[in-house]
This record gives C-alpha cells, sequence and structure tokens, in this order.
C-alpha cells in the first residue's frame, strides 16, 4: 500500500510457544503485519493455522501457556509484547484495541443485563457518571440496529437472537471508540442473512467512526466482500499478502492456490471438487524449508531444504515461495482458478438473487 | 406433485407436521405441512437457517422425532407410527445418518473397528468373525482408510478421517437413503472438498440417495441435484438447483441466496443482500399451498401472488 498512508500497528517477526505438558509447540513462525489506518485487513487460513494466536498477540490474551519468545508489535510507540499484567493492558486493551469473537453467546455474561455490561466497559474507560454511561450505551445499542433500544436494556442475554447478541458484542466493542477493531471470525456461528447484516454494520460503523478491522476468517466469501488487504495464513507464518483482488486473481503462492482450488463454486456439478492431500505440519517439530511442500504436488527440492524469504510481485503483493526465485521453473497457477472473475461471474449472471449494492 | 413421475420415488413425505411439548398445553410446531418425494438415486438437499426446522425432519425420517400429524412412506410403505419388528429392522438398515461432528459422534473409547461394526452387532449380520472383519475391512477401503486403521481410536484421526469412518459406519448397513446432516460444517475447506468427493462417487458406484441437510448454499448448490428451502417449519420452494439459483421466486428464497457470499472481490464489493422480514411479509393463508409455477418448481403461496411472482420473474 503506499507508503505515505500512516501505519496503526506494526508487529515485527513475532513468535509465539506454548508449552503443552513437557513440549513445545511453535504456533507462530516469525510473522511481520503492518496494519494501516482505515483499512480491513483479512487474514484467511484454516484451523490450526494460527491466525487467532497471532491477532492475541496485540491484545495480551494468549492463553497462559502460551509465550511471545520473539519479535515486537508497536502501536503508538509501546511495545505491546513488553506488557505483562492486566494493569499495563489498561488502557489498551477493550480501549483502543478491541476483539469481536465468533460466539456472542460465550462473550456475553449470561446472568448480567444486556445494559450492565456494555455501560461496565463505558464507566471503565471513560470514567464518567453511571447516568451519562446509560444514554451512551442506549445511543450504541441503536446504532448497532437495537430496536426499542431502552426497553431492551434492562434484558438478559437469552432473550436476544443470536444476530442481535451479536451486534451487542459490537457494541460493547466499539463502545470506547477503539481504533482496531479485531473480528475474530464474527460471523461464523450465524446464519448466513444475518451474517450479511452484521458484515454491513460493520462496514457501516467503520466508515463512521474510522477505526481499523482486522478480520480472521475461514471463509473467502466473506474476504472477498469485506477486505482491501489479505494475508494468507500456514503452519504458523503469513504465506501470502496483497490487496484483496492480487490474492484473488493473481495469487502466487502454491496454497493459496489450493485453497481457491477447492471453492466448491469454481467446480462444475459431478465433476471432482480439488482438495489439499495430506495434513498440516505438526507445530512440535521443526519445520524445514517451505511448510507447505510436502502437499504441494509441484513442490521443487529447495522447498524442502530451504525456507522461502518473501518475493515482492508488486507495490503490494508479497508471497513466500521459491516459485518467485528468478531460477525456478515457471509453474502456472491451476486451470481451475483461472480466470475465477469471468467463471463467478458467469454463475452470477444467470440472474436469480444478485443484487448491486447502491451505495 | 406431478412432473418427473417417470423416476421412482423412494421416500415421501405427506403433510408432515411435528410438534413439541413446550411446558403446559403449548405446543410449539417445529415443521408444519412438509410434504416432497425424494427419488431414486438424486441428492436432495434441505436448506434453511438454524431453528427452520430442517434438522427435525432429518430426525423425524430416522424416526427419532414422531410426528403429529402426516405420515412418511418408503419404498411406498409408511414408517412413521408403530411399524412390525421386521418392518422396524429393516427401516433402520435402509435408512442411516452421518452427523455434522464427526469427533462428537464417534465413540472416543471405542476402536474404529468397533465404531464401524456397531451395526452389524445390533442385527447380527455375519456369519462369523473372518465374515464381520471383511466387512469392516470393505467398508474402511470404500472410504479410503486402511484395514490397519481397524485397531485405532477416533483421537487418532484428522477431522476428515473422522468423517469419513463416520461414513463407513452408515454404509456398513448397506442403506438405501443416508441422511447426511450438516456433514461437512465442522470441517475445513479443503478437507470439506475430501468429503464432498467422497460422498458422490458413493452415490455413483452404490447408488445411493441422499438427504442433505445444510446452511451452507454453495456446497449445496455443487451437490444438490433438487433443493427445498425450509423457512420457519414450513417449505417454501423446490425446484431443480440451477432452476432454483436462477429464478428464486419466493421472497425468503430471494433474500437467502441473495446473502451468499461469493468468493470473487469484484462482485462480492458491488453485492447488495436483500432483507427479508417475516413480520412484514408473513406469507401464509387458506388459500396458501405449493403450487408449480414453472416446471417442476414449486412455491407456497396464494395463487394471486404465484401470478405476482412470475411477473416479476418475468420484469428481471
Amino acid at each position: 500500500m503506499a507508503d505515505e498512508r500512516k501505519i496503526v500497528l506494526s508487529a515485527k517477526d513475532i513468535e509465539v510457544k506454548f508449552r503443552v505438558r513437557d513440549n513445545y509447540l511453535t504456533a507462530i513462525r516469525g510473522v511481520s503485519l503492518d496494519l494501516y489506518d482505515g483499512e480491513t485487513f483479512a487474514i484467511v487460513g484454516e484451523s490450526g493455522s494460527g491466525k487467532s494466536v497471532f491477532t492475541k498477540t496485540f491484545t495480551g490474551m494468549l492463553e497462559s501457556n502460551g509465550t511471545i519468545s520473539k519479535g515486537s508489535v508497536m502501536f503508538h510507540g509501546q511495545d505491546l509484547t513488553k506488557l505483562k499484567t492486566d494493569k499495563d493492558w489498561e488502557g489498551i486493551r477493550g480501549a483502543k484495541i478491541s476483539t469481536i469473537f465468533q460466539d456472542p453467546m460465550t462473550s456475553l455474561n449470561p446472568i448480567r443485563t444486556i445494559g450492565s455490561q456494555i455501560t461496565e466497559v463505558i464507566e471503565k474507560h471513560q470514567g464518567i457518571s453511571k447516568a451519562e454511561a446509560k444514554e451512551q450505551a442506549v445511543q450504541m445499542m441503536e446504532r448497532v440496529g437495537i430496536p426499542n433500544a431502552r426497553e431492551r436494556f434492562d434484558e438478559y442475554p437469552f432473550q436476544y437472537s443470536g444476530g442481535m447478541r451479536q451486534r451487542i458484542v459490537i457494541a460493547i466493542a466499539l463502545s470506547c471508540h477503539p481504533e482496531i477493531l479485531i473480528c475474530d471470525e464474527p460471523t461464523t456461528a450465524l446464519d448466513v442473512t444475518i451474517q450479511a447484516q452484521i458484515i454491513a454494520l460493520i462496514r457501516s460503523l467503520q466508515k463512521e467512526l474510522k477505526f481499523t478491522t482486522l478480520y480472521i476468517t475461514h471463509d473467502l466469501g466473506v474476504v472477498a466482500n469485506v477486505a482491501d488487504r489479505v494475508g494468507v495464513m500456514y503452519g504458523g507464518q503469513i504465506i501470502e499478502y496483497g490487496t484483496v483482488n492480487e490474492i484473488f486473481y493473481e495469487p502466487q503462492h502454491p496454497y493459496t492456490w489450493a485453497l481457491l482450488s477447492a471453492l466448491p463454486q469454481l467446480s462444475e456439478k459431478g465433476q471432482d471438487l480439488y482438495y489439499i492431500t495430506g495434513t498440516p505440519p505438526s507445530l512440535y517439530n521443526e519445520i524445514k524449508g517451505d511448510a507447505f511442500a510436502p502437499r504441494n504436488p509441484n513442490a521443487l527440492k529447495i522447498d524442502f531444504v530451504k525456507e522461502p524469504p518473501f518475493f515482492q510481485v508488486s507495490p503490494t503483493h508479497f508471497a513466500k515461495t521459491w516459485l518467485l526465485d528468478p531460477r525456478a521453473p515457471k509453474i502456472e497457477k491451476p486451470a481451475v482458478i483461472q480466470n475465477l472473475h469471468e467463471k463467478i461471474a458467469k454463475m452470477t449472471a444467470k440472474g436469480g438473487a444478485f443484487h448491486v449494492r447502491t451505495e | 406433485m406431478s412432473g418427473q413421475n417417470d423416476r421412482e420415488v423412494l421416500l415421501s413425505l405427506r403433510n408432515v407436521e411435528i410438534s413439541f411439548d413446550v411446558g403446559g398445553k403449548h405446543k410449539f410446531k417445529a415443521v408444519q405441512d412438509a410434504s416432497f418425494d425424494i427419488y431414486r438415486g438424486e441428492t436432495f438437499a434441505l436448506v434453511g437457517e438454524s431453528g427452520s426446522g430442517k434438522t427435525t425432519i432429518g430426525r423425524a425420517i430416522m424416526r427419532i422425532n414422531p410426528l403429529s400429524a402426516g405420515e412418511i412412506l418408503f419404498e411406498g410403505k409408511r414408517i412413521s407410527g408403530k411399524l412390525s419388528k421386521q418392518d422396524d429392522m429393516n427401516v433402520i438398515r435402509s435408512i442411516q445418518m452421518i452427523f455434522q461432528d464427526p469427533a462428537a459422534s464417534l465413540n472416543e473409547r471405542a476402536t474404529i473397528e468397533y465404531c464401524v461394526s456397531e451395526g452389524l452387532y445390533n442385527f447380527h449380520l455375519y456369519k462369523n468373525e473372518e465374515e464381520r472383519i471383511a466387512k469392516v475391512d470393505r467398508a474402511l477401503e470404500e472410504v479410503g482408510l486402511l484395514p490397519e486403521h481397524k485397531s485405532r481410536y477416533p483421537h487418532e484421526f484428522s477431522g476428515g478421517q473422522r468423517q469419513r469412518v463416520g461414513i463407513a459406519r452408515a454404509l456398513i448397513m448397506e442403506p438405501k437413503l443416508v441422511v447426511a446432516d450438516e456433514p461437512i460444517s465442522a470441517l475445513d475447506v479443503s478437507i470439506r472438498a475430501q468429503v464432498l468427493n467422497l460422498m458422490n462417487k458413493l452415490k455413483n458406484e452404490k447408488a445411493l440417495t441422499y438427504l442433505f441437510i445444510a446452511h451452507d448454499l454453495s456446497v449445496v448448490r455443487f451437490i444438490a441435484d433438487r433443493i427445498a428451502v425450509i423457512h420457519l417449519g414450513r417449505i417454501v420452494e423446490i425446484a431443480e438447483t440451477e432452476e432454483l439459483f436462477a429464478h428464486p421466486l419466493h421472497p425468503y428464497t430471494v433474500s437467502l441466496l441473495s446473502a451468499v457470499p461469493m468468493p470473487d472481490p469484484i462482485i462480492e464489493k458491488q453485492r447488495e443482500p436483500i432483507v427479508y422480514t417475516e413480520t412484514t411479509e408473513e406469507k401464509t393463508g387458506p388459500d396458501y399451498e405449493m403450487r408449480e409455477l414453472l416446471p417442476g418448481h414449486f412455491v407456497y403461496c396464494s395463487p394471486e401472488q404465484g401470478k405476482e411472482y412470475l411477473k416479476q420473474l418475468e420484469n428481471q
């Protein structure tokens, strides 16, 4: 992205280890990421790729057996990896960097009213009176689309539907006007029509309140919808990043190819879907070379020996694969993901329920 | 339902209603007046959101949920309500189920051999140990696992492999109909593809019929021959897959399909989902029923609405 854009958060070479019984597991293996002011960055990857663990280092929410063993996370001139106690995190976690989790039922306290859970955050971080906090909370509830907010202020989470609960979680997360909103699979537990509403809500709030959004998701449809830039994670590393168009239309890493190829939308009925053979690497062992090599049918010899560096594809697009080395043989991306846009356009052009956004 | 009369109906739901007691005199109708046919050899998908009643219908076909009205026919014979012991055994064998979460649906303290053999034990479907083991080996092979996996435990397998075990234990009963309730929702993208391919392969090789219950419409579009859309316990539309995606007629279907994200940033960034609010558009009444508005394409509507839907389609 253009260099003049302001960087709000900069993670450098993060490594995270977990102690599991007497073993150490390296969940994140040297990940760097710059978040630009006001952008939406999506991290996509399968379960176990490390996407949640990586972003938890931004809020100090790693499980107690996990440690950041290397790297730094710079935010307003402060290295967040140096913060240890909850007191250190005060004023950052929940205030400047907020998180929305997947399941709204587990992020809300079931035995306290919705209203008290929103005002708690406002009172704590803004130090204002109860009455003022309530006013702000009701406004926030209205802003996230809760009808009759004032009446519903004293209700409990179980009286809300799943979509409404997630709206409350968003209200709580945004009640202190954070600079960064981390959305960790925010719509995975929701129905598709509700998902569309929640995504639209986050988008409109972002426009209005001008925060930076970091999405974590495994759903490439959601990524295509929300993201300005995308990072693909595999085996505890970001292996490719670029603008959303670059990742979908000009992917360079064989894992990104594989992920896109497995999309059911790209296959004709009756044909086999593409799938990735084998299993993700065990993070207990040291990974040699390119982590995806054992599952990559076109892996080069060097992929098993030496870890590839990031090669630059465009000013905004980088990929960690030896295929981009000038000495590498030329390997085309799989046929199934060539002309991806034309293929999907053909599906939507059949008519039916495709409507163009007017805004 | 008319049309496609040349095809053999395997399973048929007739005005099925399923209600649950919710304390006192109150009854909650989870499914109302559901009627559809599943033809032999097809993949019939039931799609809807959580709470729509799709799993309840699946469970009713498995005869876990009793019906409060209507009937279910399998190969022309009624299977809802009380059955003779012989019929009961036949139906259990003929209709098998694949579950959503393979980690939760396998007994974690039993070996794969036991998990897969369980149905055989229950019905004594083997003459001797040799035959039982041969059957287990064959079932495992069909789903792409190896005979040596028999002695392992479920936790030793990946999610995709566990789902294969779940499929193997359904297959060993030689079913005619497999009810697959969200069989891939708990799986990652790449593993999901393996399981879908396997289900398609087995359908062709063993002439299986599937009732595929799901909420992910992109997967349903890939695997299903026909789709029934269910909303708040009522089936609102039934059509062949591509027909449904090209010409959704019921406003709920239109809204549902419009909300499915497409993995294409150019298209996705222009897309506007259509919101359907059943409070303002509650579409039911005395003259409402499933009407065949286009060949093989049924919509729950009144006669006037049917005309209106078709007119809207022409104007598109």
